[in-house]
């Protein structure tokens, strides 16, 4: 902006159009709006706050090594052990069950609705997603342990049956319950594709399966491999779900029929009780809370930086 | 090779003769996907309803939980928690993600750093687990500001659980609002505030409702945070305050999962219905709002 003083005009009167006092109004509504924001950030700074200090005084009592380095948890016992390892595996592995499940069902849904599927199909089927990712997740837990359980001790060969807790049926129903977060952020993913990319594949002759596999799915691969890392996330962290079905037996058998405990199951049973706050065991909650939180918060943050790196940018 | 001999004239077909079964394939099984899911869904809902049946009657809200005698327990007061609760939680999350939403949308330069680590965090935190907003709960609000294992306490964890939700519900509602709107706000004399107040969220209110509603029911159907704050699974009274102690219905739920009686499983099942009733009344609500009051630019 150039000064007045170099043009010619006359200087407008002063306080004729504009109001010279300032608008304390404008400025405190400006400063709460600005406090509202700052409420989420406060909301991480409290996460961090509250994991911290008892996680720092757990490990100076228990020491890193036994914590990540041996297999026996039983934080609640005397004489009381601290491995998290046969917490960590048993969460992986419900994990892995899950993901098994829900990245074929998701991306299967996605590419019908989005390729094949008519708009009135896409009408309907997208709010049923949206009601599977409603439902509590106490009621996936219920269905996991009254219904998928017994079918599977019914119907599975009798070497195979499983336990009345065990992982195989809390991963196959975390499968389902996560399958309408990949699907609706792989959809979003391939909608944006440009229709001129598969208009061209189109004239050159191929069928839709051959332009969703091939010019689709690529064009969309950042956005699905995030939806992948995003539904693993929300496995890694699923709590109603594993605690109601997979029991609360620590183990570290990679056996998906055996009954065991996942970090989150940890905290719900621990936590459920009315803990003394200088207790070791309410340190316990929140030392596998904190590594809880850095695994999740590890693979959110790469989630979006593949967005954001890997993302084609169609004008 | 020999060249090969033409007896007679070939007849060239544009069209495909061969049957795609690759291509029929494929389609079957991308629809098999979605089918999975949509029976899944319509099994769990037909087994809860099947299995709830016989407990579906008043005895469920009229009567408080009962160890003892599962045919008399209910889930009065875990009904009622319900209610206080997520009321509570509507009062604190919907003026603060509402403001946020305002803030980022109408004030806030995005060019400035802060800004940006003010959205990055609350993409972060929309994805950060609910049993650690628990422990947020516990260590920080029940446990740092004394305020013990209340409603109030409850009230607070699942509004910043679902602020995220609300902040970018009420962000897109707010960018959904025409420039043109606010430019002829400011070309009468309006300021800021006079055009975001009386222009921009009337204009936005059906989208932020829609958008509060569902996270609303987000908040009603979470147990993983309340079990660290103490939501009591036997409760033989009402709340008669934020200060009360309260139990909620998915934490009734979980309780009754638990026993070991036949009984109680139907009863669980039954309460299932109850809360999904619940749900399904808010969703419908947040429906109705967006189609009636859909403003089209």
């Amino acid at each position: 902006m150039s000064s007045p003083e170099t043009t010619s005009f006359p200087a407008a009167p002063k306080g004729a159009l504009g109001r010279t006092r300032s608008r304390y109004g404008e400025q405190t509504i400006r400063v709460v709006l600005t406090v509202a924001a700052l409420v989420s950030v406060a909301t991480t700074v409290g996460i961090v706050v509250s994991l911290v200090p008892p996680t720092v005084e757990f490990f100076t009592a228990v020491g890193w090594r036994e914590f990540f380095t041996t297999a026996d948890w039983a934080p609640l016992f005397d004489p009381p052990a601290y491995g998290v390892l046969p917490l960590v595996s048993a969460t992986f592995l419900i994990t892995l069950i899950a993901v098994v499940v829900a990245v074929p069902l998701g991306l299967g849904a996605a590419l019908y609705l989005s390729e094949y599927a008519h708009r009135r199909t896409r009408k309907v089927f997208k709010p049923v997603l949206e009601v599977l990712a409603g439902v509590p997740t106490v009621v996936y837990g219920f269905f996991a342990l009254r219904f998928v359980t017994p079918a599977l001790q019914e119907y599975l060969p009798a070497g195979l049956r499983p336990d009345v807790f065990n992982a195989i049926s809390a991963g196959l129903v975390m499968g389902i319950m996560i399958v309408p977060t990949v699907a609706s952020l792989s959809e979003d993913a391939m909608s944006s594709v440009p229709r001129g990319l598969r208009d061209g594949a189109y004239a050159l002759g191929s069928s839709t399966r051959v332009v969703s596999i091939r010019v689709v799915i690529p064009a969309a691969l950042s956005g699905i491999v995030a939806s992948f890392v995003l539904a693993v996330s929300r496995a890694i962290g699923e709590t109603m779900i594993v605690a109601i079905a997979s029991g609360n037996k620590p183990s570290l058998s990679l056996n998906p029929l055996d009954a065991m405990q996942t970090m989150t199951g940890f905290i719900a049973q621990a936590g459920s009780g009315d803990l003394p706050t200088a207790s070791l065991d309410y340190k316990t909650i929140f030392a596998v809370g904190a590594l809880l939180f850095v695994i999740t918060f590890t693979m959110n943050f790469v989630s979006a930086r593949l967005v954001r790196r890997f993302r084609e940018v169609y004008e | 090779m020999t060249a090969p001999t033409v007896t007679e004239p070939r007849t060239v077909t544009l069209t495909r003769q061969k049957v795609p079964w690759a291509d029929i394939v494929f389609k079957l099984m991308l629809r098999l996907c979605l089918l999975i899911a949509v029976a899944f869904l319509a099994t769990l809902l037909i087994y809860v309803v099947y299995k709830g049946w016989s407990r579906l009657d008043p005895r469920l809200w009229d009567n408080f939980p009962s160890i003892r005698r599962p045919e008399r327990a209910g889930a009065r007061s875990a009904l009622y928690g319900t209610l206080w609760v997520i009321s509570l939680t509507a009062v604190f999350c919907l003026p603060v993600g509402i403001l946020a939403a305002v803030y980022l949308e109408e004030y806030a330069n995005p060019a400035r750093w802060y800004n940006r680590m003010i959205e990055l965090n609350i993409a972060n935190l929309a994805a950060i687990p609910s049993i650690v907003y628990g422990i947020l709960g516990l260590g920080v609000i029940a446990r740092g500001f004394g305020f013990g294992t209340t409603i109030l306490t409850a009230s607070i964890t699942l509004s910043l659980l679902v602020l995220p939700i609300v902040i970018i519900a009420s962000r897109e509602a707010i960018r959904a609002v025409p420039l043109s709107i606010r430019q002829a706000s400011y070309g009468l004399g309006a300021t800021k505030w006079q055009t975001t107040w009386r222009q921009i969220l009337p204009a936005a209110i059906p989208g932020m409702a829609t958008g509060s509603i569902l996270a609303l029911s987000r908040a009603a159907g979470e147990a993983a945070p309340l079990l660290l704050l103490g939501g009591l699974t036997y409760v033989a009274f009402l709340p008669d305050g934020i200060l009360s102690e309260y139990t909620v219905l998915p934490i009734q739920i979980y309780g009754w999962i638990s026993q070991s009686r036949e009984a109680f499983h139907d009863l669980s099942a039954a309460a299932i219905v109850l809360l999904l009733l619940v749900i399904i009344a808010m969703n419908s609500i947040a429906i109705y709002v967006r189609n009636r009051a859909q403003k089209r630019w």
